[in-house]
């Protein structure tokens, strides 16, 4: 989960991390703040300044103006709830601040440049010397001797060498206590009396650990809290519904696509291989979902049911890895008895069935009675996707 | 004839009273593998399929060594049980939880790595040497594995637990048996990814090749086309990268937590490139597999 700004700001302020005098509103309330002052729109996306989202104002009148318009208007396609208001700080230097993992050495990493206010990934390709970084023990720590020996790798000396590295050290205390993902900090500002403030900051929390992370865990329940990259579609939402309306197994991750092949494939690795070998055969899938474990035959139905639903699909491909833990009888079931539901033909509706695995017996049986086209285990994903195509381009 | 566990391997189930860690305790059984032992605090003296439970690793060790532990408790609870073990001087876990956080994962790796221990997962379904042993869930019930493995020279690791099932099960078809096939775990970050166990299967005199099922996200990729060019790896790598529409998508969980493309970072697209500029074969459509092992073995 990312938090907005001002409420990672919060944590920073916390924990000895200064950040610059300021507080957050929301729509209606009373604008308790004297100007000059930068607004910043709240919105878990960077890129904000770019896109308009922060504007400073020197009156009362501008800034209320100000305020009103940053609520009023998306920005990078989210629409803020509150705008964060701060004291501006005249800079000298800007840094950059991280601690993230490093997946593959399977280790945090500290990563610094005394260039800040930047996108750090377009500058370490263009000039690779202005990024440093290193790995620290997740036991030990990062004291704050291994900022000072990080910043002083790129060059940093004096005062400011003691401050960044006792501010590293706070920085990876809050990754760390936070559990959280990335803490970026990004502009670090050094203002002209010589203070290191946090001028913007990142912080994702392992989604993972939000049970053991109380301070952080509520937020996530807040109303109106932006969650994934993208509008969620009224097709999406009604599948969520019908996973949610029994805890057996999954029959979840329903994206929305622009074609007329309806999709109930699974488990997450085999959907990502079908969905592509769909594509790869010329195949315009109406929908991505993900079926897992052992789902009921009424979610199977009612998942069906709504695939169909949507307005081009006339045939659905069901197809999954050779399952073990999912029962092929009760996916075939559900499968005809949501065709069944919809007044449809079994026989004529399913492009292909390819489920093999634990009860596949019983499965194809029951597929045999509805005339129902299906392939056993020697039939690969890719061959299945393939006859899917082929049956749906017939009719 | 494998990497990581054998025939002789002698495993203890951490939270084997479980209900998911009961019945995958049964069909090890079945398939041959050697349980000697249960861990769940506080029921010492019950059985699991007549395997007696303790309430320590300790104690489960001084009735019988164990070679590897299966690792099968609550997400916030595997870093302790990961431990537990450790300290007994267990050189080889296997985690199925999933959901751990992960800075427990890397907590408890670095612990495995001071030990020496070998770590396979977070949010694995475990592994299977066809034919000699199966740690986990792996293929699940032994007449299923039995019709998808079977034994042969080729490793198979995957970030998909079922896929791991059906890569196998598309050799087994064709005639290509497995050596060891291992779930490596859908979380960002896991104990034994693509890197370590192609360097284990290159070191391993009865495996010839190697096939990886990848999924967007991350740059494991990357570090293996990298060794696999540094040391001029002659052992044949075949790569499947599955989810390329996902490319368009940036910011988007799919399957796995790994599954996310950030950016240019992790896009299937950066993956196969890289793959194939290191002589990695990457297989465009799945069953292409099997025509590029007959290629290479």
């Amino acid at each position: 989960m990312r938090l907005l700004e001002h409420e990672a700001k919060q944590i920073l302020k916390k924990r000895g991390i200064p950040v610059p005098e300021g507080k957050a509103f929301a729509a209606g309330q009373e604008l308790t703040f004297s100007p000059p002052a930068v607004l910043k729109a709240q919105i878990p996306m960077g890129g904000r300044g770019k896109a308009g989202g922060i504007l400073t104002a020197q009156t009362t009148q501008e800034m209320q103006k100000h305020f009103e318009h940053l609520l009023a208007t998306p920005i990078r396609d989210y629409t803020a709830t509150k705008i964060l208001i701060e004291q501006p700080i005249v800079l000298r230097q800007e840094f950059y601040l991280a601690i993230t993992y490093d997946t593959a050495a399977k280790l945090p990493v500290a990563i610094f440049s005394p260039q800040g206010g930047v996108d750090i990934e377009a500058l370490a390709k263009e000039d690779p010397g202005a990024v440093v970084q290193m790995h620290f023990s997740p036991l030990r720590r990062f004291p704050s001797f291994m900022g000072r020996e990080l910043v002083a790798r790129a060059g940093v000396t004096g005062k400011l060498l003691i401050q960044l590295g006792r501010l590293f050290a706070r920085l990876a205390d809050v990754f760390l206590d936070y559990d959280a993902t990335l803490a970026e900090i990004n502009p670090l500002g050094l203002s002209t009396d010589g203070r290191l403030v946090a001028l913007d900051c990142h912080l994702d929390v392992d989604d993972d650990a939000l049970p053991r992370q109380p301070e952080v865990a509520p937020i996530e329940k807040e109303q109106g809290r932006f969650s994934g990259g993208r509008e969620v579609s009224d097709f999406e939402r009604r599948a969520q519904e019908i996973d949610s309306m029994d805890h057996r197994g999954v029959a979840g991750r329903v994206i929305e696509f622009p074609g007329n092949l309806g999709l109930i494939i699974g488990g997450g690795g085999a959907s990502l291989t079908a969905f592509d070998a769909v594509r790869q055969h010329g195949g315009q899938p109406a929908n991505y979902c993900e079926i897992g474990g052992n789902p009921s035959v009424f979610k199977v139905t009612e998942l069906t049911k709504h695939i169909l639903s949507k307005p081009g699909v006339k045939k659905i491909a069901v197809i999954m890895n050779v399952v073990s833990n999912t029962r092929v009888d009760l996916v075939a079931r559900g499968v005809i008895k949501g065709i069944l539901e919809s007044g449809l033909d079994p026989a004529r509706t399913v492009a292909v069935f390819r489920v093999p695995g634990a009860w596949e017996q019983e499965g194809f049986r029951l597929l045999d009675k509805y005339g129902v086209p299906y392939c056993d285990r020697t039939v690969s994903i890719d061959q299945a996707a393939g006859r899917a195509v082929s049956s749906a381009s017939v009719n | 004839m494998a990497i990581l566990a054998n025939s002789d391997t002698k495993v203890m189930v951490q939270g084997i009273t479980g209900r998911e860690a009961a019945s995958f305790t049964k069909d090890m059984q079945e398939y041959g593998t050697k349980v000697v032992s249960g861990v769940t605090p506080g029921k010492k003296g019950q059985s699991v399929y007549s395997v007696p439970v303790f309430d320590t690793v300790a104690q489960a060790m001084a009735h019988e060594a164990a070679d590897a532990a299966i690792i099968s408790v609550p997400p916030l609870m595997v870093k302790e049980a990961a431990l537990e073990s450790l300290m007994n001087g267990i050189k080889l876990l296997v985690i199925v939880t999933e959901r751990v956080p992960r800075r427990d994962t890397v907590e408890l790796l670095e612990l495995a790595r001071q030990k020496q221990a070998t770590v396979i997962g977070p949010n694995t379904l475990g592994l299977i040497s066809p034919g000699m042993v199966k740690l986990g869930m792996a293929g699940g019930p032994v007449e299923d594995v039995k019709k998808a493995y079977m034994p042969g020279k080729v490793g198979i690791a995957s970030r998909s637990g079922g896929m791991t099932t059906e890569i196998a099960n598309l050799l087994t078809t064709n005639g290509i048996g497995q050596s060891t096939c291992i779930s490596v775990g859908g979380d960002p970050v896991v104990g034994s990814n693509f890197l370590d166990l192609a360097e284990r299967f290159n070191q391993d005199p009865d495996t010839e090749a190697m096939v990886i099922f990848s999924e967007p996200g991350g740059v494991i990729e990357e570090k293996l086309a990298q060794w696999v060019m540094d040391n001029q790896v002659s052992m044949p790598i075949v790569a499947f990268i599955a989810g390329r529409f996902v490319d368009d998508m940036p910011g988007m969980r799919f399957g796995h937590a790994a599954t996310i493309v950030e950016g240019e970072k992790g896009s299937t697209k950066s993956k196969i490139k890289v793959l194939e500029s290191s002589g990695i074969k990457v297989a465009h459509a799945f069953s292409d597999i099997v025509t590029i092992l007959r290629d290479v073995l």
